[in-house]
């Protein structure tokens, strides 16, 4: 049988799988397939696998998941060549659950961006619009899913890379509660905010693929147990309260199409029988980004510090020790990590650290005392997830702070370590508008209910219409 | 909120990057426009505010001390530069420090 790549959610292709239907390694050759007719024009992939290992559903890694035996580059020059010698924990459940690798996608450089042009190898482009960027980091996962080069695929959110892309990509994401997913063998980028997840065509699919992930890891111990996961069913919303916080939704910067189908969105919560009322989160939005660029930076540049030339990665030798070193790493890094490492470096200095960094801590935690009040009158939070559809390539690739604001309504909830989830809710002059989705800490459940009603009703044609 | 050359070059020391003065220039002035940004943070009064480092409230997560295997040498050194008799090999490290 023919296998429609851009259509088959991973839930039909399991279904398929298990009737005997079509095959896992058909399954696999239909996708590398549609991988070599579009990937040359969205170049969503950094590796290819060569041989499919598994029986069930294939699958796409960013390349910040460490695999066994496969090229891990976080999409930097420092790493080309590094093949792990030990799989991360995300990528050996996947492999316990059958699911086929087929290769690693494209990211930003070390997860720091929110296009993909930060990557050394080149960016991706978006399925919808291929002169847009499909968002970042995780830009190359998320538009292999949409563009049917991947039925399902992982990603990492440090302050949206895996909501935002899925937002610009017009497809499902989720960034799960802080600690749900193992980070063991991943490529740090900034310890007290990274976390792996899925993205997906839909909200069930999503709910099967963080079934597989989820759990404590005796690898990592920042991880907790996560309640077991419930696949959506219903499809009203009934009981459920959906908070709408004024400042999330009325930010600068929210485009007239982005704010529209949002409001749409809503709208159709309380036709499906949500009680929704407006919040508000003062100080998260106005002070969330400024706070988010000093710590993410701060653990940045502790984190990166181990690629020194020694142990793995890019050598540059220059006379002795220290500058091979400082040669290694000019050469190695591109200009957002360079700038995140020093900038990090800066607010942990001394004369700098209270002011800066320790400041950034304390409004953390009034961002996250803020979302636990809101929590208390409501189950979920709406919002746009990005405040722009796709913008074109190089429109900000010159001008970091205007990059840094494509994650200005992502960032807040990741701070407090709360879970997001992305679904498409419409269309703004031809391209995906995303709707976040926030709930308290271990709420994927809800996330699950809420997202699933929503896309029931919305109907979202998840194919980009330029490929249908 | 500006931030001097000589600034520049001293976190760039801090964070062992070796930048040229071109970079010394376009940096500085990013992170300048950057800094003064993320500045806003100060204008919070948040004195009796306890700072978050961490967001989940997890303390002490202790495992049973038995040894585990680890990681073979030889595959520790896979993806070594330089490697001699199972050790990382570096270029000489003695000799005058980075002056900090």
């Amino acid at each position: 049988m023919t296998v429609d790549t851009l259509r088959l959610t991973a839930e039909d292709a399991m279904r398929l799988v298990e009737r005997g239907e079509v095959s896992s390694r058909e399954l696999w050759e239909a996708y590398r397939a549609a991988i070599d007719e579009r990937d040359g024009e969205l170049h969503c992939y950094l590796t290819l696998t060569g041989e499919p290992e598994g029986d069930g559903v294939p699958i796409a890694l960013k390349d910040v998941i460490g695999t066994k035996g496969v090229e891990t580059t976080a999409g930097s020059k420092i790493l080309k060549g590094y093949v792990p010698v030990y799989d991360s924990t995300v990528a050996a459940r996947v492999k316990e659950a059958g699911l086929p690798l087929l290769g690693k996608t494209n990211t930003d450089e070390f997860a720091m961006g929110s296009s993909t042009e930060n990557s050394a190898f080149g960016p991706s482009h978006n399925p919808w619009d291929p002169t847009r960027v499909p968002g970042g980091s995780g830009g190359g996962s998320a538009a292999a899913v949409a563009a049917g080069l991947a039925p399902w695929a992982l990603g990492s959110d440090t302050g949206g890379s895996i909501k935002q892309p899925a937002a610009l990509c017009g497809i499902v994401g989720l960034r799960p509660t802080y600690g749900t997913v193992s980070r063991y063998g991943i490529v740090a980028f900034a310890s007290s905010l990274d976390q792996v997840g899925p993205t997906t065509k839909t909200v069930r699919d999503c709910a099967l693929l963080y079934r597989v992930i989820a759990g404590r890891d005796p690898m990592d111990s920042t991880t907790a147990d996560a309640p077991p996961v419930d696949l959506p069913e219903a499809e009203d919303l009934k009981g459920v309260r959906v908070g709408v916080p004024r400042e999330l939704n009325e930010a600068e910067g929210i485009e007239p199409g982005v704010r529209e189908a949002v409001e749409r969105a809503i709208e159709l919560c309380r036709t499906l029988g949500a009680e929704v009322g407006e919040t508000s989160l003062p100080r998260s939005v106005d002070y969330g980004l400024s706070c988010y660029y000093l710590i993410a930076p701060a653990e940045a540049s502790s984190n990166l510090a181990r690629y020194d030339g020694v142990r793995y990665g890019l050598r540059v030798t220059d006379g002795g020790y220290h500058g091979m070193v400082e040669r290694t790493r000019d050469e190695g890094f591109g200009d957002e990590p360079k700038r995140r490492i020093m900038l990090g470096a800066y607010a942990l200095s001394a004369g700098y650290y209270e002011a800066f960094y320790g400041q950034a801590q304390k409004v953390r935690t009034v961002i996250a005392d803020e979302h636990r009040a809101a929590f208390e009158s409501f189950d979920v939070l709406v919002s746009p997830t990005s405040p722009t559809v796709a913008f074109a390539l190089g429109a900000k690739a010159q001008d970091p702070l205007a990059m840094y604001l494509s994650d200005l309504l992502t960032i807040p909830s990741c701070m407090a370590g709360l879970p997001g989830l992305n679904i498409p809710c419409g269309l703004s002059d031809g391209l995906p508008v995303g709707l976040q989705l926030v709930g308290p800490q271990f709420s994927e459940n809800t996330l699950f209910r809420v997202g699933h009603a929503l896309e029931r009703a919305l109907d979202f044609d998840y194919v980009p219409e330029r490929l249908r | 909120m500006a931030i001097t050359r000589e600034q520049v070059e001293h976190v760039a020391r801090l964070a062992h990057l070796a930048l040229t003065d071109e970079e010394l220039d376009r940096f500085g002035e990013q992170l300048g426009a950057i800094l003064e940004a993320v500045g806003k943070v100060s204008e919070l009064d948040l004195t009796d505010v306890e700072p978050t480092s961490h967001p989940l409230d997890l303390v002490n997560v202790w495992r049973e001390d038995e040894p585990q295997p680890s990681l073979p040498r030889e595959e520790a050194l896979a993806n070594a530069p330089e490697t001699e008799d199972g050790f990382f090999k570096v270029p000489p490290a003695v000799g005058p420090e980075p002056d900090l």
